[in-house]
This record gives structure tokens, sequence and C-alpha cells, in this order.
């Protein structure tokens, strides 16, 4: 077995500070050229997990993205926070992707890239936010998947575990104990790797971009790749490869309404309890 | 000629901005409040590699260099002067011993400075007159094997936040007077830092006297030769002191201008916002020029300095330019926001508070134009 591989998929995405991201009217689509682009938040997370597995595990760390060349310092500065190498994936034909034809690429670049371990996500982006890019993804690649992970402990062979579980039935090989957010609390999973997680906020507490960093940044480059060197014919990829057609982009309507209901409190909650009644918050 | 920042200085200022909004801004109504520095702040500014800018690796910093130290400064500057005001004292107590240090003063010392494990200041002003440091009345005088110093020190920054301080003293009347440079440490017998100043800016930055009694050190606390003390102490506040002030004003000046442009648009007056006014539009012109060319003066003296060529007009220029451009910004951001301009509530009083500060400091703006003139005049 060569060094631990562990893939971070990473989207450059408008900066959630600048307001709201501006949109082509015409494509639907985000104007990402025209705004400085960030990391997407959830990310810097799934690149502090991985470095931290790292630490404890070793191996290596390579960070993935489909996006315009614009994205570039979005993956310098994940060379920055210290992953052994950064991919962008740019080429025209990648663009106007869907979910379905962005998880395709990344998993025709995961694939091209070789052997790997383990693959972390965000569980959504901040701006398409559609959340559907991890489970895709691992689909795609075929392997098990865990959304929204909170904690992410490896074991390798047939180790004893955390919780009661005997891991011995595991036999040889590394597997990963995960527990991750579900609607009404956590759910521990014990998973054989390769597979895919993508991981909540609560995971971790990222560090930022430190003078170190930057220093030991120096001379790596930024790998792109197109559309020829990953494999991909035109029709799965872009906007051709897009089952999806987003027909309009509207923001949330406006209007909100405050009442206030004055006068004795006994009264007052009477008629709120009457009020959340008619409305059928209350039965 | 490119004024472009690189990718790389980029990637500094954003680093330093994520500090300054992230760890910085939320405590600085404390430090207003309290006039002292967060134990998370001097921690962050070890992790974050700020200390470590102008230490070379092979002493356990980044040597980024002067250029990465202006950016970071005026980031950080940006959201507190106080914080910048800190940070730029520590290099200059960092560079007398990188310039100077024997290797043994170097390993002792600068990986510890670098980290964030120990901190530094640079002791050179009495109550005889900053502006004429051969004045200085601190005295060291040799018995036997050791140096035994006496004096006391005023307006130090980091007085009482520094484990090492390199200290000017006298050292010889006769022929002429001369002065040397020695490294003395917190906790050593008789030496200690005494009162704290009260200033009307920079709260939460240390600034006080330190005190030297019959303080005796072996010969191997002397910085440098004996007799180069001037040379040492002048280097590090020509080529450190002085950009690190212009540092602080880039700050100040960048803040200034952000919050005029910010109250002078959402502030209506006859039915719109007075950025309409032409009055107003003016000063913010006058804002946004002062703070580009202080940059261009500042970054070009700093780059001579990561040359290593003579960089000492240059800085001089940006410091006075900076400090005096930074005070008639905060004033004018000031003036813009009427009324709330002086209310503890808007940020742009500290501006003001903060921007009167810079000009004394490492060498007054008279000074700065004596430099200049020297130059100009040959
Ligand atoms: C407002 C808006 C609405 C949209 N609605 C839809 C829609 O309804 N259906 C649809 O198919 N497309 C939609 N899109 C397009 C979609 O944003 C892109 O296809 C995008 O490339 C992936 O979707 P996402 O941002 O929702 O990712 P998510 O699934 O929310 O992202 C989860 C994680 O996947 C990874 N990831 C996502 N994109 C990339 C990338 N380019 N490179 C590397 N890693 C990545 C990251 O780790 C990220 O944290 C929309 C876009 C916008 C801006
Ligand atoms: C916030 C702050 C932090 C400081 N930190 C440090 C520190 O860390 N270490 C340190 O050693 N010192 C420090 N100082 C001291 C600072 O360097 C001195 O205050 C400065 O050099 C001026 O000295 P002075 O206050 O004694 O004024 P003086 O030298 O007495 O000057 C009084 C006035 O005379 C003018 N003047 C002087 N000489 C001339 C001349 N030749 N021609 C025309 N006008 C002249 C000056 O410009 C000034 O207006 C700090 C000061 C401040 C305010």
């Amino acid at each position: 077995m060569g060094p631990f591989k562990i893939v971070v998929c990473v989207k450059a995405v408008p900066d959630p500070k600048k307001g709201s991201p501006s949109f082509d009217p015409v494509t639907k689509t985000v104007r990402r050229a025209a705004q400085d682009l960030v990391m997407n938040l959830l990310d810097r997370h799934a690149v502090e997990e991985a470095l931290r597995i790292r630490g404890g595990f070793g191996g290596k760390v390579t960070v993935v993205s489909m996006g315009p060349p614009e994205a570039m310092p979005v993956l310098k500065e994940s060379l920055a926070l210290g992953v052994d190498r950064a991919v962008l994936l740019s080429d025209r034909a990648f663009a106007g992707a869907d979910t379905l034809a962005t998880s395709k690429t990344l998993a025709l670049g995961i694939r091209k890239l070789g052997q790997f371990d383990l693959v972390l996500a965000g569980s959504e982006s901040s701006d398409g936010a559609t959340g559907q890019v991890g489970p895709q993804l691992a689909e795609i690649l075929g392997i098990p998947f865990v959304p929204k992970a909170v904690k992410i402990e490896l074991y390798n062979g047939a180790k004893p575990g955390p919780s009661s579980i005997d891991h011995t039935e595991c036999g040889e090989g590394v597997f990963a104990m995960v527990t991750g957010e579900v609607e009404c609390g956590l759910r521990e999973y014990r998973v054989r790797l390769p597979a895919l997680f993508t991981v909540s906020r609560k995971i971790n507490e990222p560090k930022g971009v430190t003078m170190m960093g930057i220093l030991g940044s120096r001379g790596k480059e930024v790998e792109v790749l197109g559309a020829a060197d990953i494999g991909a014919s035109p029709g799965e990829v872009g906007a051709k490869g897009s089952p999806t057609l987003i027909r309009a982009v509207e923001g949330p309507p406006p209007g909100r309404q405050g009442e206030i209901i004055s006068g004795d409190p006994d009264e007052a909650v009477r008629a709120l309890v009457e009020k959340l009644r008619a409305k059928g918050v209350l039965v | 000629m490119d004024f472009k920042l690189t990718e790389e200085q980029e990637m500094i200022k954003k680093s330093a901005r994520e500090f300054a909004e992230t760890v910085i801004a939320p405590k600085v109504a404390a430090m207003e409040e309290t006039d002292e520095m967060p134990e998370e702040i001097l921690k962050g500014l070890g992790e974050y590699g700020f200390l470590g800018l102008t230490i070379p690796t092979e002493y356990g910093g980044n040597g980024l260099g002067h250029v990465a130290r202006m950016i970071v400064l005026e980031e950080i500057g940006r959201v507190s002067a106080a914080v910048a005001m800190t940070l730029q004292v520590l290099a200059l107590g960092i560079e007398p011993i990188v310039q100077f240090g024997t290797e043994e003063q170097k390993n002792k010392y600068l990986p510890g400075l670098a980290k964030g494990e120990l901190f530094s200041t640079v002791a050179v002003t009495e109550a005889s007159g900053g502006s004429d440091p051969t004045a200085a009345q601190t005295r060291a005088h040799k018995e036997g094997d050791e140096w035994v110093i006496n004096g006391r020190k005023v307006f130090i920054t980091n007085a009482h936040l520094a484990d090492v301080a390199t200290v000017f003293a006298r050292t010889a009347d006769e022929p002429k007077p001369s002065f040397s440079c020695f490294l003395l440490e917190k906790g050593m017998e008789g030496f200690r830092p005494g009162r704290k100043e009260h200033k009307v800016g920079f709260k939460g930055c240390d600034t006080g006297d330190l005190i030297m009694e019959n303080c005796r050190v072996p010969e191997s606390q002397m910085l440098g030769k004996e007799g180069d003390g001037l040379k040492i102490a002048l280097k590090a506040i020509s080529e450190v002191g002085r950009p690190g002030m212009t540092g602080c004003a880039l700050g100040i000046l960048a803040a200034s201008l952000e919050a005029a442009v910010k109250f002078a648009n959402e502030r209506i007056l006859y039915g719109k916002p007075i950025s309409k006014l032409q009055a107003i539009q003016f000063k913010i012109a006058n804002m946004y020029t002062d703070l580009e060319a202080a940059r261009l003066l500042a970054w070009r003296a700093a780059a001579l300095k990561d040359r290593g060529e003579r960089c000492d007009v240059e800085m001089a220029m940006a410091k006075v330019f900076s400090s005096e451009a930074a005070v008639r910004a905060a004033n004018a951001a000031v003036e813009i926001h009427g009324g709330y301009g002086c209310m503890m509530e808007y940020p742009t009083q500290r501006y003001l508070r903060d921007a009167s500060l810079l000009a004394p400091s490492a060498g007054t703006s008279d000074i700065m134009r004596i430099v200049i003139a020297r130059a100009a005049l040959g």
C-alpha cells in the first residue's frame, strides 16, 4: 500500500461577506469572474480535517477544484494551508455545469490522480447550496458516503475502537468511525475505505493561513487539467452534460410582517393562541 | 515598474486581514476600556508568523521581509493601531539582534522572539530628550568582567511586556561621549519596568519607563562593539521603527477612509446621501489620494530595505508623510461624521486619538524633515 491519500473537493465561491452574488440574467449562473472568489467556508473545514488526519495518520492531501482560472488564488491558498498538491480542473467545456456534470468532472479528475483512500467535501456550497455534489460524486466513484461528519477517526486493521463495536470483524485495511449529523441528532457509522464524507462546520475550527505556510508553499505550483487531460467527452461535462436547466433565480420574497399584540398580558396570550390555531400551528 | 502586489503578497494581506477581523476586532472595545493587551492577540501574532517576518529562517523566523511587514501592519492597524504599534516595536526590538547580535545572542533570543515566546523592545529615549539621544544620562561602567548600568528610560513601548530589551547607554565621556547597547532581560537584578503611561491613544499598547539600578551584566550581554551604540540604535529606529510607524499610519488612513465613505453613503441630508455633496467628495478624494501616496512611499522604502540598499531618507519621507496624512484623514473622518464623529460609539474619535501619537514616536516630524533636507541639500 502506498501513502494514505486524501482528496478534498474545494469550490471557489463569491465572497459571502461582500453581499449576495450577482447573477448573469441570461445564463442564470453566478458571475464568478466578476467577484473576488474565496474558498467555500465548509471546504475550509474539510481541508482542516484532511490536514488533521494527515497529522496523525500520515499520507498526502490533494485539493481538487473545478472552476475558472480566477479560482487559482483559492488553490494557492490551500497550498499555503499545507496541502501537498492542488489541482484545478479548468476548461471552457466545463462551464455551465449543473451538479451532475460537476460531480462527473470531479470524478474523472480524481480518478486521473490515481489511487485514493478518502475523499472529503463540504456538505454544501455557500452559493449553489444544493448539497448534491458530495453524494453524487460518491455514487459515481462507487464508494460509501456519509453526510455532515462532525467527527472522523481512522483505524488501520483490527484495532480496538472508541465504542462498544467489535472492530475485529473489519479485518485488514483502513476503516473509519464517522459521526454524522442527522435531522434529530447524531449517527455513528463504521465505513470501510475508500469512502467519501461531507463535513459539517462543527467538525473543527479551521486555522488561517500563516506566514510559515505561505513560505512553505513557495515554488509549489497549482496543476491545471482540461477536459482532454482527464478524458472527458464533450457531452458529459459542462452545460452540454447538464440535465438541469435553471429557469429563473429570484431572491426570497420580502415582506415578513410583524404584529404586536398589546394590552392585558392574559388577553394578549389568548389572542396569540387564537391566531396560532387559526394558522394551523396549534391544533 | 510594477506596483501590483504579487500573489504571495495578496495572500499575506488576506491572512493579516482575517486575523485582524476575527481575532483583534472583537477585543478592541475592551482594550479601549482596560488599556490592556489581550493574551489571545499576542499568542495569535506568534501563531500567524507576524513576529517572524524580519527574522531569517535559520533563526526560526519566516524572513518574508519588510514589504510583507508593511502590508501586515496596515491590515492590523486598520482594525487596531494599538496592536499594530505593539507589533511594530516587537520588530524594532528584534532588529538590533538580527543586525548586530553574535551567533550566540541570535540563537538565544531569535527563535523565541519569532514564536512569540519572548517579546522585545528598544530603549533609547530619556527625559533628557528623544530627539537628541546623545544627551542620554543612562551610564554603563565596567567593574571587573561586568558592566554596571544605571539610569531611566521613558516612553518605552512594550516596557512591561518585553522579556529582552536593547538598552542604549553612555559608556564613555572622553575624548567624546560614546554609547553602547546592552541586552537586558526581564528579571535581571537591578532591571525593572517602572511607571506605565496613560496615553490619549494606542489603548492596549504598553508604554512606560525602564529602570536600571546597579544592573550588572556580563560582557556577553553587550550588543555589537563598545562605542557602536548610536549606530545600532539609529539603524534600527530609522530602518524598522519609522516604517513601523508608517504601517500604523496606513492602517489609520485606510480605516478613516472606509468609515468616511460608509457614513457619507448612509447619512441622508436634503433627501440624499451627503456623499452627493461636493464638499464631502473633495474630503474623501483627498483621503484616498493620501492613502495611495503614503502606500507607494512606504512600499518603495520597504522594498529598498528588503534589497539591502540604503533607505533612511525614503523611510523618513514615508514616515512624515503618512503620519501627517493619517491625522488629516482621521480629522476629515470626524468632520464628515458631524456630531457623531465625536461620540465614543463611533470609531472615528479613536482614529484621531491614535493618529496624534504617530508623529512623536520613532522620531518627530521635525527630525524627519532634517533627515530629508540633509539629503536634498547634499
Ligand atoms: C443560486 C444557484 C442555484 C443553483 N441551482 C442548481 C440546481 O438546482 N441544480 C443543479 O444541478 N445545479 C444548480 N446550480 C449550479 C451548481 O451551483 C453548480 O453545478 C456547482 O458546480 C455545484 O453545485 P453546488 O454549488 O450546489 O454544490 P454543493 O453540492 O452544495 O457543494 C457541496 C460540496 O461539493 C464540492 N464542490 C461543489 N462544487 C465544486 C467544484 N466546482 N469543485 C470542487 N468541489 C466542488 C465542495 O466540497 C462543496 O462544499 C446552482 C447554482 C447557483 C449559483
Ligand atoms: C507612543 C510612543 C511610543 C514610544 N516608544 C518608544 C520606544 O519604544 N523606545 C524609545 O526609545 N522611545 C520611544 N518613544 C519616544 C520617542 O522616540 C520620543 O518621544 C521622540 O523621539 C521625541 O522625543 P521627546 O518626546 O523627548 O521630544 P523632544 O526631543 O524634547 O522634542 C520636542 C520638540 O522639539 C522638536 N525638535 C527637536 N529637535 C529639533 C530640531 N533639531 N529642529 C527642530 N525641531 C526640533 C521636536 O520635533 C518636538 O516638536 C515613544 C514615544 C511615543 C509617543
